[in-house]
């Protein structure tokens, strides 16, 4: 057996495999972040709860309406993304014109009320969630056991960030959008509803959230406490990568997923801090983010 | 986006400047009406625990008030100081005036840090950073060795003051109403100093006090670091106390407690925070009696379960603050008192 500084190499592609796994929940995150932060001028707290919700409602999905994992993959983000445009429409709306803080404090409150019903419906504890069917068991690369759950995982939310990425950087609704993001009121004037692209952008960033949270059910245990665990990582990977670009913000979340599975196997007390690390460092070196431009 | 101005603290700016009519004789009212409560029957711990989180508040209400930061990671200052000061009373028995001296200096260091790395950037990035810094202070506390993990450190002796000793309730209560009345006299001279009129001028505008020549970096620095310290020194007052540090005083919603509690009192107010305070713990302990009544009354068993979820009840306090109430208690009686008496003048003149 091939060894790696005193790692048996299986092991060490396994730790990496979860790290790319964590990584694409880090990256569908911060991208939904910063796609709404440019939008609407709010960091979204509840970007946690929300990606919690889209796991639970896989499982309440499976466990009480008997919906299958590949049903819950389109409904639970459908549902978020109802709830998002219900959330900016209701509450969000009224802060466009107040300080950044107050957005923030607002879907800190969302946050807290949306985990404090699933904790007093369901309690704290973690519920499992089945791997589907058709992604049992694992492939024998040779070199490596590829559980087949996780490759999926790892591929469909690359191929979600690509495709958000180019919704963004090579349509004309992208274009619109980027334009909305500098002047909306430029935007406005040209007879575009901005109000609209707004709500719809909230929701979209939400529903990605949603998804991401469906993928993780199966990895994770289904729990109450797992989206705030999750956010204050991300606001992590959003201080490191910076806000200003989408390719930016996926390699970032996926990077810093593989740096924090390789700290699971070299040095694994470290594991729950490096990303706090790297980012302190980050902070040193070059306080816009590595891929952020100072505003 | 570099010049972070709460607009309701911007509101209350003016309201500040009022009550500095006579506003110390206010103050030594409430401490001496704060130090009778004892003799009309008020429960000493629930007391002392209030004005633990109500000088938290004021220290943290330094920063988001007066200074125009949003910090959501103050609970590591508070966590930081509880379990050094208690470490340093229980397992070196360290006389307990320097147990708290240790917990608070001990804070201020961390702050010293934190406050180094987060003001390289403002606004919101700002409150992300030292969220995330004070989230990696709790994995450090979780797995520690001398943490004691989830159980905390238990059963802190509470030893003596100065030859006081504080095995009675009632003279703890006293020791603990004269570290609060210091606490809370220092962010008073400090917002009033000309050191504080140059925090306020940094909230209103970072980019006008850059240009008036004033090191705005540093000024952000040393708020945060005496912010952290007076943190510190409630969290190590705390432990004094209750007798123990546990993980609940570094999590993050501790840090998020701290922001409701100064969004309810009044942001920008000296006595908002502690108001706030009064409101959020009197309604964390009560929180579970409220639900039980509800649910006798209503016959929703689903109540029984509020007590556990105090979560779902400040998070819609957190809503409402923020949409309707920005000002807070202490802000919005501010205000209106400022308009009554205006219209009174307007009609006599």
């Amino acid at each position: 057996m091939t060894d790696f500084f005193g790692i048996p190499l299986p092991a060490l592609l396994g730790q990496l495999l979860l790290g790319l796994v964590n990584g694409s929940f880090y990256a569908m995150l911060s991208l939904g972040l910063a796609v709404i932060f440019g939008m609407l001028n709010i960091i979204n707290f509840a970007h946690g709860a929300l990606y919690m919700m889209g796991a639970f409602l896989a499982w309440i999905g499976l466990e009480t309406l008997g919906l299958n994992y590949w049903t819950m993959l389109l409904v639970a983000p459908l549902v978020v993304g109802v709830l998002g445009i219900l959330i900016e429409r209701l509450l969000l709306q009224w802060l466009y014109k107040l300080d950044h803080l107050y957005g923030l404090l607002l879907t800190f409150g969302i946050t807290l009320v949306v985990e404090g019903l699933f904790r007093s419906f369901y309690g704290v504890s973690g519920q499992p969630y089945p791997v589907p069917d058709a992604l049992l068991g694992a492939t024998n690369l040779g070199f490596m056991v590829l559980p087949n759950y996780r490759a999926w995982v790892v591929a469909a939310s690359l191929v979600v960030c690509l495709a958000v990425w180019a919704l963004i950087e090579k349509t004309s609704l992208g274009a619109t959008l980027r334009a909305g993001t500098e002047n909306p009121r430029l935007v406005q004037a040209f007879g575009i509803n901005v109000p609209l692209m707004i709500t719809l952008t909230y929701a979209g960033g939400v529903a990605l959230a949603a998804f991401a949270g469906v993928l993780a059910a199966p990895v994770l245990q289904v729990s109450p406490l797992m989206g705030s665990n999750l956010i204050i990582v991300v606001f992590a990977v959003v201080v490191i990568g910076g806000m200003g670009s989408i390719l930016g913000s996926i390699l970032t979340g996926l990077g810093l997923g593989v740096i924090e599975g390789l700290t699971k196997v070299f040095y694994p007390e470290a594991s729950n801090t490096v990303v706090f690390a790297i980012m302190a460092v980050v902070l040193l070196i070059r306080p816009a983010g590595l891929f952020g431009k100072e505003k | 986006m570099t010049a972070a101005v709460p607009k309701a603290a911007t509101a209350n700016a003016p309201l500040a400047g009022n009550a500095q009519r006579s506003p110390l004789l206010g103050y030594v009212a409430l401490i001496a009406a704060v130090a009778l409560l004892p003799a009309v029957g008020a429960y000493p711990i629930f007391v002392m625990k209030v004005m633990c989180y109500a000088l938290f508040a004021c220290a943290f209400n330094l920063l988001i008030g007066f200074t125009g930061l949003l910090s959501f990671g103050h609970a590591a200052f508070l966590g930081m100081a509880a379990y050094s000061a208690g470490y340093a009373m229980k397992a070196w028995g360290w006389p307990t005036p320097l147990g708290l001296a240790f917990g608070t200096l001990a804070a201020a260091a961390v702050g010293f840090v934190f406050g180094w790395l987060a003001i390289r950037r403002s606004g919101i990035y700002f409150s992300m950073i030292t969220l995330a810094l004070s989230q990696m202070l709790y994995f450090f506390f979780l797995q520690a060795p001398y943490t004691g993990g989830e159980d905390g450190l238990q059963s802190v002796p509470r030893g003596s003051f100065f030859g006081i000793d504080l095995s009675s309730d009632l003279t703890l209560y006293y020791v603990v109403l004269a570290i609060f009345t210091a606490g809370f006299f220092l962010i008073y001279r400090t917002v009033h100093s000309p050191f504080g009129q140059v925090l306020t001028a940094i909230r209103e505008s970072e980019p006008r006090a850059i240009s008036l020549g004033y090191d705005v970096d540093k000024f952000k620095l040393l708020a945060f670091v005496l912010s952290a310290g007076l943190a510190g020194l409630a969290g190590a007052t705390k432990t004094l106390v209750l007798g123990f540090a546990t993980l609940t005083d570094a999590v993050w919603t501790t840090s998020g407690a701290v922001i409701l509690m100064t969004l309810v009192g009044g942001m920008g107010t000296m006595v908002g925070p502690i108001v706030g305070a009064l409101i959020i713990v009197a309604l964390e302990n009560k929180i579970g009696d409220l639900g039980r009544g509800l649910a006798e009354l209503t016959g929703i068993n689903w109540f029984n379960s509020l007590g556990e979820s105090v979560s779902l009840i400040t998070g819609l306090i957190f809503i409402l603050c923020v949409l309707a109430f920005r000002r807070g208690v202490v802000g919005e009686i501010g205000h209106l008192w400022h308009k009554l008496r205006n219209g009174s003048k307007n009609h006599g003149a």
